[in-house]
């Protein structure tokens, strides 16, 4: 039998390791999917341009954040970006409203089938990904600032004696809290407002939400600024704890997209929960438990290899595996959304 | 002149053959006016031109009198008219509540009063008001269809084969609310499949063919009628 302080090592472990970080990634990939799910849900068309816009929002308050930095202004402790991080959603917004009268808009009045509307939307992205690029470049960059830690591995180590540490970042304090403020936020918005409750009508029912006098360019107008604030604030987490580079948030479409399709698209609740189930996944695949099975395994039993089932550089086969079984099992996603 | 009347109407989808040639409906405060005919005889049609949905290439349609052929659906609303379409009438993924203040979304001033009668009528509404009305009966749903309808305090009520797809005894349930609408000194028109009982309980009927006003009179001279027996009552 292994001793306490050796499973307490591996709990320790594995929380460090799998279930922060997979906490902290599952909501970056909710505040993106709901986004996608509700501009489905009233718009009608699946937003190849999330990731994109993503990148695009963070772009702005990199920028930002280096002005304020400039003259002086940070956060103490806290990230400066935060202090960005409201005009980066009115310059988001401003930037998605624009999209949307150029061309969204256009296609809205046409009637235009769903698959019409995708394809402009991925115009949309390669537009925007070529702005991204074009502004800051492709790198890597690190715009977080402030303390890096709340509590560090070593900190961690010495107030419980144990030989593994638990650290736990700002940033990743920063995303769970405001992912918590946030979706409970929308979820209030949808549920009790007069103008959540009319979203939810023209999801359900457009004709008659229309005979009911709902009025279609406000609700439209309404989505799209939900969109961006979640859109922006998803993009400046993840940005704050992995650094931002323009093809990673590129990539990023395709475990929102999964999240989403787990959960049932256009359910707000099924995307918040698709988000973790997408980032559990991963960490929990990618994950190689080579220590974790030294603390609890007796001598003779400890592996050589790092047991791990596959290897970081295939996480995204992970989103396009759970996308394949969700949808071959069961096509609602988890709560009964569309199928599309 | 009747308190919502169409007439003359010619009306056509997208500039092909005209479906409606000619056509007149009317309908009367405290009364119930049906329209009846074989399928593809313009009964819904006709129905969509009254409520704006589709523009007649000639004829008008008034309200009390005034010419409100050049209004849209929204502004037809606000004036009194309310829409029941045949499928999709309610928000399934809502509350029976929240469908009924959907129905008043117009509204500024306080609904509650609104909201009471519309329990008053259907007290089954009262008693499932936080339940989602996706998981309601069929004859439940169509009541929450109704209220939410009434929920701008219409003065004419137009249904469109209200009793479409249900079971015979939900089919009285609905037409006995449909005579309880009628009785709130509401007006109410309604295209109606099951003919025979529409007519039982009509004051006014319309018996439309092609596009066209084929005989027009109270329920019972239509059902004493024996070319309409024999035409679309089966004898």
């Amino acid at each position: 039998m292994p001793e306490l302080t050796d499973i307490l090592n591996a709990i320790v472990l594995l929380l460090n390791f799998v279930f922060v970080p997979a906490l902290s990634y599952g909501s970056q990939l909710a505040l993106g999917a709901l986004a996608v799910t509700l501009v489905y849900a009233i718009l009608r068309f699946a937003n190849f341009a999330q990731g994109d816009t993503m990148a695009f929002a963070t772009v702005i308050t990199i920028l930002i954040t280096w002005l304020l930095q400039r003259s002086g202004i940070t956060f103490g402790f806290m990230p400066t970006a935060l202090l960005a991080l409201p005009f980066a959603i009115i310059a988001c917004l401003a930037y998605i409203l624009l999209m949307d009268k150029f061309v969204y808009d256009y296609y809205r009045q046409q009637n235009s089938k769903p698959i019409t509307v995708v394809m402009a939307s991925v115009g949309v992205m390669f537009v925007t990904g070529g702005l991204v690029r074009f502004i800051l470049g492709p790198e890597h960059r690190v715009f977080a600032d402030g303390a890096r830690f709340i509590i560090t591995a070593g900190e961690f180590k010495s107030m419980t004696g144990l030989a593994e540490g638990l650290a736990f970042k700002t940033s990743q304090f920063l995303t769970i809290t405001i992912a918590i403020l946030l979706v409970g936020f929308v979820f209030y918005f949808l549920q009790k407002t007069k103008t959540g409750k009319a979203m939810r009508a023209y999801a359900d029912n457009q004709d008659l939400a229309l005979l009911s006098g709902i009025d279609t360019d406000k609700i439209v107008r309404v989505t799209w600024i939900l969109a961006a604030v979640l859109t922006t604030i998803a993009g400046v987490l993840y940005g704050l704890d992995k650094g931002f580079m323009a093809n990673s948030y590129h990539q990023m479409l395709l475990p929102i997209f999964a999240a989403v399709i787990v959960g049932g698209i256009g359910s707000p609740m099924g995307a918040i929960v698709g988000g973790f189930v997408i980032s559990f996944s991963e960490l929990i695949l990618t994950y190689a438990y080579k220590k974790f099975l030294i603390y609890l395994l007796p001598e003779v039993l400890q592996p050589d290899s790092l047991v791990q089932f596959l290897g970081t550089e295939y996480k995204f086969a992970v989103s396009f595996v759970i996308l394949v079984i969700v949808l071959l099992l069961r096509p609602t996603g988890i709560f009964k959304g569309k199928v599309i | 002149m009747a308190y919502l009347s169409g007439k003359n109407i010619v009306a056509a989808y997208d500039q092909s053959v005209p479906i409606l040639n000619n056509c007149s409906i009317e309908a009367e405060k405290g009364e119930l006016a049906v329209i009846v005919g074989p399928n593809g005889a313009g009964k819904s049609t006709a129905m969509k031109v009254l409520l704006g949905m589709l523009k007649p290439s000639s004829g008008s349609v008034t309200l009390e009198g005034r010419d409100i052929s050049g209004l849209s659906v929204q502004k037809r609303i606000s004036l009194g008219l309310a829409f029941v379409p045949q499928t999709d009438n309610v928000f399934p993924t809502m509350t029976v509540q929240e469908n009924l203040e959907m129905g008043a979304f117009l509204r500024t001033d306080d609904i509650s009063q609104t909201l009471a009668e519309v329990y008053d009528l259907f007290p089954i509404l009262h008693d499932r008001r936080n339940q989602l009305v996706g998981q309601l009966s069929g004859g439940q749903r169509q009541q929450a269809a109704f209220g939410r309808a009434m929920m701008t305090k219409p003065t004419i009520m137009l249904l469109d084969e209200p009793t479409a797809g249900v079971a015979p005894k939900v089919m009285d349930e609905i037409f006995g609310n449909i005579l309880n609408l009628k009785k709130s000194g509401r007006a109410v028109l309604m295209v109606e499949q099951n003919a025979r009982q529409a007519l039982e309980i009509a004051d006014k009927g319309f018996v439309l063919v092609s596009g066209c006003n084929e005989h027009t009179g109270t329920g019972k001279e239509l059902l004493a009628n024996p070319e309409v027996r024999r035409s679309f009552l089966g004898g």
